[in-house]
């Protein structure tokens, strides 16, 4: 590839993603009354959504070979745990981050 | 005077928010620049391709698609693909992302998974300006995000350090997120919904592709279920006021 097409590829990556970002806003903007099919997914797909986001950020753990997955479900465990208990963001990233990081040493 | 007081009392409610973001987005950019930097493209592609796309998976695929054979319109299905949630994103912020001005399409333009997830789920405290808020959630991540990629493009192979393991700061992250909105909420289905059947299209469909079959179940059922939902949240929200 010449630095131009390379340039282009990189060009079509950000319209791309932008036409996903950009795409609901367009369709429904403020100015007309959204659909009421609309509005009940904008209140219920989020929390799916994140679901969907919690599953994403773990998709490329293996439960058949290595740690078969174990280091990152106790650390996912302890975050909900500590979570509800303490209600304190960081002290729930940070613990489950680093004790994330001491298990696959182990 | 006034105005400025604004922006410094929302800029100082909305970096703390994005402290994690600010770990992980430095490591994950590190790793991003110097992957670059080892596949042949300097610290100015890291700088410029961070702050032109702005979503950090995407990045990492488009590092092979410039390896690979000049294909526009292959490219641009894959990034479609890879970046479809985004549509849920939109769909879900239509309402929080209103009336924020001139600063919506910056809005729009950064939302990445980490700003849609903090910007959902923020308490903006009362006096705060919303839309400084969500501006500095959104810009201060796009800012880690940048200057991690440029240092990994600059440092390239120099570095050598065992931070591995610190990419799970996203996923401690998106749990949380996830717990906030359970511990919010007083119907489950929907959260519920969201966890199993992206499970369920993950091992039908591998790691790769497991995305856009998800996201079209779910749709698929929460339209099924509409009427059902929408009486038993109802219900759950009378019953929590009596």
């Amino acid at each position: 590839m010449t630095v131009a097409e390379q340039v282009m590829i990189v060009a079509v990556v950000v319209l791309g993603t932008m036409a996903t970002r950009f795409l609901p806003f367009l369709v429904f903007p403020p100015g007309k009354p959204t659909p009421e099919y609309i509005r009940y997914l904008g209140r219920v797909l989020p929390a799916a959504a994140i679901g969907l986001l919690v599953v994403y950020s773990l998709k490329d753990v293996n439960v058949w070979v290595g740690s078969r997955g174990l280091p990152e479900l106790v650390s996912v465990a302890v975050v909900i745990w500590l979570h509800l208990w303490k209600k304190n963001m960081f002290l729930s990233i940070a613990a489950g981050t680093i004790l994330y990081m001491i298990l696959i040493r182990l | 005077m006034n105005h400025k007081h604004h922006r410094a009392a929302a800029f100082r409610a909305a970096f703390p928010t994005t402290v994690p973001i600010l770990a992980g987005f430095l490591f994950l950019g590190i790793a991003y620049g110097v992957f670059m930097n080892l596949s042949g493209f300097g610290a100015g592609w890291a700088f410029l391709m961070s702050l032109l796309i702005f979503a950090g998976s995407m990045e990492f695929v488009t590092v092979g698609l410039l390896l690979g054979s000049f294909n526009p319109l292959g490219a641009l299905l894959l990034t479609l693909m890879v970046n479809a949630r985004h549509l849920f994103y939109g769909i879900s912020m239509l309402e929080k992302y209103k009336g924020t001005g001139w600063k919506k399409p910056y809005l729009i333009f950064g939302m990445c998974d980490e700003s849609f997830s903090i910007n959902y789920s923020a308490k903006i405290p009362e006096g705060i300006d919303r839309g400084w808020y969500l501006f500095f959630v959104t810009l201060l991540n796009h800012l880690y995000w940048v200057a991690g990629a440029t240092i990994g493009g600059l440092l390239g192979s120099f570095v050598n350090f065992d931070m591995k393991g610190l990419e799970f700061v996203m996923t401690a992250l998106f749990v949380v997120i996830f717990v906030e909105q359970w511990m919010k909420e007083k119907v489950h289905d929907s959260a519920l919904l969201g966890i199993v059947i992206s499970v369920v299209s993950l091992i039908v469909f591998g790691a790769d592709r497991f995305i856009i079959p998800a996201m079209i179940a779910i749709l698929a059922v929460l339209t099924l279920t509409r009427k059902g939902l929408e009486r038993k949240t109802a219900a759950a929200e009378e019953g929590g006021c009596a």
